[in-house]
């Protein structure tokens, strides 16, 4: 028996047994790598979590090419992986495709909205998580100056920088906000050097806080604030612990849950859009004891009376890519 | 010293290079401990076993003979244009607003059309660098890879700021016309009668780079352009004595040059993602440098050495996807193909033109 | 071992052993015998040239000696003992130094310094610096080696370049000295001064041999010769006892005509007229200061001098890839001299042949095949197209062949490289192209270097035909000899200037080397 004969054997196999309890659920991740120390590995901390937890087993793959965003997703269909759990928004063409084709296969997009019957989208309210640190972040200011650091310049990158704004200036209508985009490619994502760079020099524009929206570049956004001695503001993990003292908080977008909820649930896990935000624990800010010396008490009740307004309905913050465009900044 | 016979120089060194590189290989997935035998099997059953995983590779190739083209009329001409990737982002970019703002009654049009706009963009995009080297003595090396960044930059904010549809997150444009897609490989097939794999990206672009090949071949050794630009390739003075414009070649050589990296977008674009999307080129202007290496700069050793990439491509991405081989050592392996047929070529021809010398000595 | 058994030759019987000798070499490159059972003897304290063609053997032969290559077959014996030389630091041990034909000098170091390098002892430099300057002055009083130890390489001029070289040799102790055409570079004067350094030497008990193709140098400086031809030793004989007409024989195996037969020139009008022409290279040095002469149709017009004396430059801006100041006419029609709107292609059209100085460098792209090296240059023949776009190949291959055959290429492969052919055989190539074209005005640089002596023949009565065609002919040269033998009307270069115009007939090689070197003898003042 040729090796492809078993693989078209397990593939056929799998594809009749599609939709049992016995299947593995399967974590397709974008081109930006599983170690990012953010939003992917994020993801993976979650299949991770799920495995101890379960003991079951799952697979993962990691694209490299424009043309392996169908083929990686299809492979893994026909592997008889499911739920399939694919992360980033640049594979939201890509499931409109497949997903069709695999029925019986339970797909879940993080980032990204793909309205088909076997898809499950899952979008994250980062404009409100950032509004929060936005609100820290003028909050802990001295100067009036604080800085957003994006990774690729992008809509949801730009999403997040909005929301911090709108945070920044319902605290101090006269704040100053520097934003600026690590650049115009995916290696924009990991580019920690680059990174350093752009928060040294917002720094030294007078910024004292710094939020990095930018995956494996932020570390070096970090990095340079703790060693300016000014405060820094983490994303998508918590990242507190990196710095302590320095990092004043960091804004959570729990895509490690999202990605556990979908494992845990197996291919029944329910579809249509799942939108993640302060309701539901999907964005936050962090406080743990790495920071807690830094956020005052009426830093904290500022900051949960809005997030408590925001769930409530009663204070809005406006979502850059409703209709690209911010009130709280130009870009 | 005597050189080796060509046919030895064209097919034994570079089939030894690659076998040392996969020995190499090998060691590594050893050391991580998974089977270099299963993997090998994987790689090769995955990219050449069915017609599904032909499908892949011959795609990979196809986009991998453009850019391969690319750099070797560039190279015939003494040129070294590493900014293959940069024309190709910019073809693609031609390809999109040629299928985006026109309506086209038929797909056989537009792809002429795609064609024209592919090559008009990817020249352009040489140009500059073309015209700093003749004009100014700005060395191409440098221009052509500074005009990558800039061509990723502008594409960029073209997508995100003027192509992407209103509320759509990702930066990319919107879907070109179903009825403008490409026909696949395996539809063509089908009129022949020939089953092949669907859904497989291999596309009618694979045609339009064997014809480019054929047209490559017969602009070099054919054409009074083709005569000049490789003079000039190989003696910049004896080109001037001859009376060859230094100018005239560099730029005619560039454009060609980009047109070809260009045209790889027909393939990208408009046969497969059917929109244009950031990072259409994906590396493929930068695989180009290694396949005109490795095929010796002529079109058919370019058609043979992007085979071998699009093989190395759909096989590695196999690999990681039925071994778990991580992506890393995917472009490891790559790596080491292209480190040994590219840059330590001399490493393997020598201890052969030795071994050939003991060999003829015998006799 | 017991010389008097093997040794046959003439000078078996010699008192010592002979400095050098070989036996049986043998040296093969694929299925080329490049020397072929090679047995010599040089005796110690003699000067020995080693004369032979382009492709004899000459050089494989030399750098076996100087362990660039191993011998397939054969030994080497220094002083009567079998001494194995796998590389050149064995070579420099066993007392051998070299003197290539192009200097291996860094340029940019002084001359002390390219003598100490190499050479150094201990890791610190100074000391080896100071032992040097001592001996080097020793050296430099004892042979009439006098060079600036602290003068930068580059800015020596080439005589006293080789003179380092020279040094450099001795420093590390040679007893055999081999000089590869030690004379291309230089003015007869300074070639009469490097015979007199060979003289000295061989006074001391050195031993020199000497490799060079100018026959006339052989007779004048050496005591034995030896001729190579097609990788064999053919003969080997007392100078005294020979001539140039049986060494040219031995080298080309048949016999051969070293004077240029031609008949009278009947001049016509003026072809080419160059007024008061200036050229400066790329950083500004003006390389032509002001040159005039004319060229009429029939006849040859030689331009003696020293190589790097803007012969190139001239040259190149008639040829149409370098621009100048000053007047040039074609048959009295002014010619662009900017570069502008005129290129090798509007020369050629305007009737201007150019065989190059430097074959290799300009005339031929090597790596092409003949036919296409044919097509180099009139690649927009109408007859080499066969429509708007496409070149017809199969024309130039046809073309090819004939030239091929009529000028006697051998091998006759139009699908052979140029880099594949030898020496005379890539200069046939490139008067094949521009002969043949029967131009108005044929620009020759050097026809002969490197060309073996069967081929100068054909190339000097070639040239003659078409003078005598009525075409105008601008030579230049650096062998004296061929200019005196072709030219009709003899300009001697120095320093970007015409010192002179001479009648070949009225003078001689003392008067044209005192011009060479920017002396203009008597009041006879010709300069231009």
């Amino acid at each position: 028996m040729t090796l492809l004969q078993k693989i078209l054997g397990a593939a056929a196999a799998c594809a009749l047994s599609a939709g049992a309890a016995l299947a593995n659920p399967g974590l397709v991740i974008d081109m930006g790598g599983k170690f990012d120390k953010s939003f992917n590995e994020a993801a993976w901390n979650g299949a991770e979590r799920w495995k101890r937890e379960t003991g079951g087993s799952y697979r993962d793959i990691e694209m490299q090419d424009e043309a392996q965003r169908e083929q990686f997703v299809r492979r893994m269909a026909e592997a008889g992986s499911n739920p399939i759990v694919v992360l980033g928004f640049q594979n939201m063409a890509t499931l409109e495709v497949v997903a069709p084709d695999y029925p019986e296969t339970t797909f879940a997009l993080i980032d990204g909205v793909v309205d088909l019957p076997n898809v499950r989208s899952i979008i994250f309210a980062e404009h409100e998580g950032s509004y929060l640190v936005g609100m820290l972040a003028a909050l802990a200011s001295k100067t009036g100056t604080v800085g957003f650091v994006g990774g690729m310049d992008v809509p949801l990158i730009r999403k997040f920088a909005c929301g911090y704004a709108q945070g920044v200036k319902a605290v101090n209508p006269d704040a100053r906000i520097i934003a600026n985009f690590t650049g115009s490619t995916p290696a924009a994502w990991n580019d920690p050097v680059r990174g350093g760079e752009i928060a040294k020099s917002q720094i030294s524009q007078g910024a004292d806080v710094v939020y990095a929206a930018a995956g494996g570049t932020g570390i070096g956004v970090l990095q340079a604030a703790a060693d300016a001695g000014v405060y820094s503001i983490g994303v998508d993990s918590n990242q507190n612990h990196l710095h302590p003292g320095s990092v004043l908080t960091s804004m959570l977008k729990r895509v490690d849950n999202a990605t556990y909820e979908v494992f845990m649930a197996g291919p029944a896990v329910e579809t249509g859009i799942v939108v993640m935000g302060l309701a539901n624990g999907g964005v936050d800010y962090a406080l743990d004891e790495h920071n807690a010396a830094l956020i005052s008490a009426e830093m904290q009740a500022a900051v949960d009376a809005a997030k408590a307004e925001i769930i409530a309905g009663t204070r809005m913050v406006h979502d850059y890519m409703s209709d690209d465009t911010c009130p709280a900044l130009t870009f | 010293m005597q050189p080796l016979p060509k046919w030895a120089d064209a097919t034994l060194v570079p089939l030894l290079s690659i076998l040392i590189a996969f020995a190499i290989s090998g060691v590594v997935i050893l050391a991580i401990g998974k089977d270099p035998v299963e993997a090998t099997k994987v790689m090769v059953t995955g990219a050449l076993g069915s017609t599904y995983g032909w499908g892949y590779t011959l795609y990979y190739a196809t986009s991998f003979t453009f850019t391969g083209l690319a750099v070797a009329v560039a190279f015939h001409a003494g040129l070294f244009n590493i900014g293959g990737e940069g024309q190709a982002t910019l073809g693609g970019l031609g390809v999109a607003l040629v299928l985006l703002h026109m309506a086209w009654p038929h797909w056989s049009l537009a792809l002429l059309a795609a064609m024209a706009g592919a090559m008009a963009f990817g020249a352009a995009w040489a140009l500059l660098p073309a015209w700093l080297q003749a004009r100014r003595g700005s060395h191409i090396v440098i221009t052509t890879i500074m005009f990558n960044f800039i061509a990723a930059a502008l594409l960029n904010y073209i997508l995100v700021n003027v192509l992407r549809p209103t509320g759509q997150m990702d930066p990319a444009t919107a879907r070109f016309a179903a009825d403008l897609a490409l026909p696949k490989l395996h539809e063509m097939l089908g009129w022949l009668g020939i089953p092949f794999a669907r859904r497989t990206p291999a596309n009618l672009g694979l045609v339009v780079a064997l014809a480019a090949a054929v047209l490559v071949w017969g602009l070099l050794w054919h054409t009074r352009l083709g005569f000049q630009l490789r003079a000039f390739g190989k003696s910049e003075p004896a080109a001037r004595y001859a009376g060859i414009s230094p100018v005239r070649v560099t730029l005619y050589a560039m454009l060609i040059s980009g047109a070809l990296a260009g045209l790889m977008a027909v393939n990208t674009v408009m046969g497969e993602q059917q929109r244009l999307v950031m990072n259409a080129a994906g590396g493929a202007g930068f695989i180009g440098i290694a396949v005109a290496l490795m095929g010796r700069s002529h079109p058919l050793g370019v058609v043979l050495a992007a085979l071998l990439f699009g093989f190395l491509y759909q096989g590695g991405a196999e690999m990681a996807i039925w071994m778990q081989i991580p992506r890393e050592l995917i472009v490891v392996i790559q790596a080491l193909v292209i480190l040994f047929t590219g840059a330590l070529d001399n490493m393997v021809r020598m201890p052969v033109a030795w071994a050939f010398r003991l060999l003829r000595g015998g006799r | 071992m017991d010389l008097a058994v093997i040794g046959g030759g003439p000078a078996a019987a010699a008192p010592r052993p002979p400095a050098i000798e070989l036996r049986g070499i043998s040296k093969a490159f694929g299925s080329v015998q490049a020397n072929r059972n090679i047995s010599i003897r040089v005796e110690r304290g003699t000067i020995h040239g080693i004369v032979g063609e382009n492709g004899a053997g000459k050089s494989t032969l030399m750098s076996i000696l100087y362990g660039f290559y191993r011998a397939d077959a054969g030994e080497i014996l220094i002083d009567g003992r079998p001494t194995p030389i796998p590389d050149s630091q064995a070579a420099i041990r066993a007392g051998i130094g070299m003197v290539f034909q192009h200097f291996k000098l860094v340029e940019n170091f002084t001359v002390l310094e390219n003598i100490v390098l190499g050479a150094e002892e201990g890791h610190l430099l100074a000391p080896s610096l100071a032992k040097a300057r001592r001996a080097l002055t020793a050296l430099a009083h004892d042979h009439e080696l006098q060079v600036d130890p602290d003068a930068v390489v580059e800015e020596l001029s080439v005589g006293h370049q080789q003179r380092v070289e020279i040094l450099k040799a001795l420093y590390r102790k040679a007893e055999i000295l081999i000089l590869d055409e030690p004379t291309g570079v230089l003015t007869p004067a300074e070639a009469d001064h490097l015979f007199r350094i060979l003289a000295n030497l061989r006074a001391e008990g050195k031993t020199i041999i000497l490799i060079t193709h100018k026959l006339r140098e052989i007779m004048a400086a050496t005591d034995r010769v030896s001729v190579m031809r097609r990788g064999e030793m053919v003969a080997t004989r007392r100078t005294a006892e020979t001539s140039p007409e049986e060494l040219a024989e031995l080298m080309v195996g048949r016999k051969v005509l070293l004077q240029v037969e031609k008949g009278p020139a009947r001049p016509g009008p003026a072809v080419l007229e160059v007024e008061n022409l200036r050229v400066r290279d790329t950083r500004g040095v003006e390389r032509l200061k002001g040159v005039s002469f004319t060229v009429r149709a029939g006849e040859i017009l030689g331009i003696a001098g020293v190589a790097g004396n803007g012969q190139s430059e001239l040259l190149e801006v008639l040829g149409g890839f370098a621009a100048g100041q000053g007047r040039v006419r074609l048959n009295g029609v002014a010619l662009d001299l900017t570069g502008r709107r005129s290129d090798g292609q509007t020369r050629r059209a305007a009737g201007i042949a150019h065989v190059p100085e430097d074959r290799q460098r300009l005339g031929l792209i090597m790596d092409f095949a003949a036919w296409e090296n044919i097509a180099f240059g009139y690649h927009h023949d109408p007859a080499y197209q066969r429509n708007r776009l496409v070149m017809d190949n199969a024309a130039v291959l046809a073309a090819t062949r004939g030239k091929l055959a009529r000028f006697d290429v051998r091998p006759p492969d139009p699908w052979l490289a140029a880099r594949n052919f030898s020496g005379g055989n890539q200069q046939k190539l490139v008067l094949a192209r521009e002969i043949e074209r029967d131009p108005e005005l044929l620009l020759v640089g050097q026809p002969t270097r490197g060309v073996d002596i069967g081929a100068v023949e054909f190339i000097h009565r070639r040239l003659i035909a078409l003078r005598d065609a009525g075409r105008a002919i601008l030579l230049v040269s650096v062998e004296l000899d061929e200019i005196l033998g072709l030219a009709d009307r003899i300009a001697v270069m120095f320093d970007g200037r015409i010192m002179g115009e001479r009648d070949p007939a009225e003078t001689d090689e003392r008067e044209l080397g005192l011009l060479m070197a920017g002396v203009v003898p008597g009041a006879r003042n010709g300069a231009a």
